[in-house]
């Protein structure tokens, strides 16, 4: 592709991620859909989008499947083809990367990816044994392992190679619980210290409970087309320059290596290579916090770091709002919230208003690069992309 | 111990229910899957040998879970870990027998077969345990 533009995304909508009391996932993703249309008055839904792609992880939470042909219904686009994809937490992530194929087949110009959760209705051990069924059932869930519990799996071997320590998780919270503070569509609105975190309740040491994203509603969207069709619907999109989805073994006990994640590494690849761009020409990222300590090890992995330095680019500042490479500005999954089906494209949302400037008091200056990092369960699935600013 | 019996993670519970930690092994490309898969990754092969593969080996991670399924529960807070096994072999598994302060990394620890009670649904597996190396030794 030689760093060329693949899609362009002319808009994007996402709902406030909090307790939507009373309203189903349709109703929610209603929501984000009006924000995408209101932002580009030059499309026309029902005459423009071709298909539509929806990430949505569990049938369990609204006892609720199909739910692709339903937000083709909710969003006025009945009679397209609407698919929902499921990869866990990195639903939408793939979502994204299957509208791209489509985009780049010729078989649609105009594409719709979203994805929807509806969470907080449920009791957190419902919420916990939904989110456990993105792990392996019969060595992982079957064994009493928790979802939290893979991850601390890997976060207490970063702790033995590199002496990584808790406080360096709880600055993770830190950082994106004050980004999120200065994002109004975050769950989290409040910050929070080094001690809160460390004074919380052990969920799976050594990771706690202010370790562990928000469970949430919301929803998300972005609008796809060619890059050569941009120019009808609007003078300011955001190109992807970059797409990379991987695979990795379901099970954790599977891996060679418990201190990172293959499939963001091969994804990351495939998107670097495509975007021919380094890690250190990326001026902010969206990566996946499902826990403190994934955000580490997301550093390490997609190369901002070398493996176990994450730790000290915290301890920096460097991966805060100001610092050299921004990540999570919008909050983060800790933070902003994990709807896990709507978190792949609230992070390409972030990315939308970041490179087109319109992301306000969190705004990272003259940010030209940017990349999100979605992933489902314990890396599962993986998937990265690259966008570039069109000015 | 004959070819016949499916390569299958039922298969691999059935043996461990009389005390067998068997893993199969890919006859074309000799790759050993645990657990025993019907379909070699490697090389797509088919056919496979059972081996039993030693039930010890060095914890490699682990973590303490506070939070549990309703299931658990009444079990927490109680401790996983991941043992490293021949052949580049691992199995994840709840730790017995283990007092929290002294889990370290690379201390060697045994898969015990004893079973809990297996339920009137699917899946009815045992629930194997990973427990001391002496304690075992001693018994």
């Amino acid at each position: 592709m030689n760093g060329k533009p693949i899609v362009s995304i002319i808009s994007a909508g996402m709902s406030k991620f909090q307790k939507h009391e009373g309203l189903l996932a349709r109703e929610i993703f209603t929501l984000a859909v009006q924000e995408a249309f209101a932002r580009c008055p030059k499309l026309e839904p029902k005459r423009d989008i071709k298909a539509m792609f929806i990430g949505h992880m569990g049938e369990a939470y609204e006892h609720q499947g199909h739910m692709g042909a339903i937000l083709a219904d909710w969003t006025g686009l009945l009679g397209i083809p609407a698919t929902r994809c499921e990869a866990a937490c990195g639903s939408s992530g793939a979502a994204l990367r299957t509208g791209i194929y489509a985009v780049m087949s010729g078989l649609a110009d105009v594409v719709m990816v979203g994805g929807v959760e509806k969470m907080t209705h449920r009791t957190t051990t419902e919420v916990t044994e939904y989110l456990a069924m993105a792990s392996d059932y019969p060595f992982e869930q079957y064994h009493g392992i928790t979802f939290p519990g893979i991850y601390a799996l890997m976060a207490t071997r970063h702790m033995h190679d590199y002496g990584t320590k808790e406080e360096h998780f709880a600055m993770a919270a830190v950082k994106n619980h004050y980004h999120a503070s200065l994002n109004p569509k975050a769950h989290m609105q409040k910050e929070i210290t080094v001690e809160t975190v460390l004074n919380s309740r052990y969920v799976a040491w050594p990771l706690k409970l202010y370790d562990c994203s928000i469970v949430t509603d919301g929803a998300s969207c972005v609008i796809l087309t060619k890059p050569e069709l941009a120019v009808k619907y609007t003078d300011n999109p955001v190109y992807i320059v970059g797409s990379g989805q991987a695979s990795g073994s379901i099970g954790l006990y599977e891996r060679k290596s418990f201190t990172s994640i293959l499939s963001t590494k091969i994804a990351a690849k495939a998107a670097y290579e495509m975007a021919q761009l380094s890690p250190q020409e990326v001026d902010l990222a969206e990566v996946h916090d499902c826990f403190t300590s994934a955000e580490l090890v997301a550093y390490e992995d997609l190369g901002f770091c070398k493996p176990g330095e994450s730790g000290k680019l915290l301890e920096n500042n460097q991966t805060c709002l100001g610092g050299c490479i921004p990540v999570n500005v919008s909050g983060g999954l800790k933070a902003k919230g994990h709807p896990v089906g709507a978190t792949g494209t609230a992070q390409a949302y972030e990315m939308y208003l970041q490179l087109t400037g319109q992301a306000e008091r969190r705004q990272v200056k003259d940010a030209k690069i940017g990349l999100t990092h979605n992933v489902g369960g314990s890396g599962a699935t993986a998937a990265v992309h690259i966008y570039r600013s069109a000015q | 111990m004959s070819t016949q019996e499916p390569f299958s993670i039922e298969q691999f519970y059935k043996l461990l229910s009389q005390n067998k930690l068997m893993a199969g092994k890919c006859l074309k490309c000799g790759k050993s899957h645990l657990p025993p898969r019907p379909l070699c990754d490697n090389c797509y092969g088919t056919q496979f040998g059972w081996v039993q593969i030693l039930n010890e080996g060095k914890l490699l991670t682990y973590t303490v879970i506070h939070i549990a399924p309703t299931q658990f529960q009444g079990l927490t807070p109680y401790t996983i870990g991941i043992l490293q096994l021949a052949d580049g072999l691992q199995l994840p598994g709840v730790i017995q027998d283990v007092p929290i302060e002294q889990l370290k990394i690379g201390m060697t620890l045994k898969v015990d077969f004893s079973t809990c009670g297996t339920s009137q649904n699917w899946p009815q597996w045992p629930r194997y345990c990973l427990k001391p190396y002496e304690e075992l030794c001693s018994v």
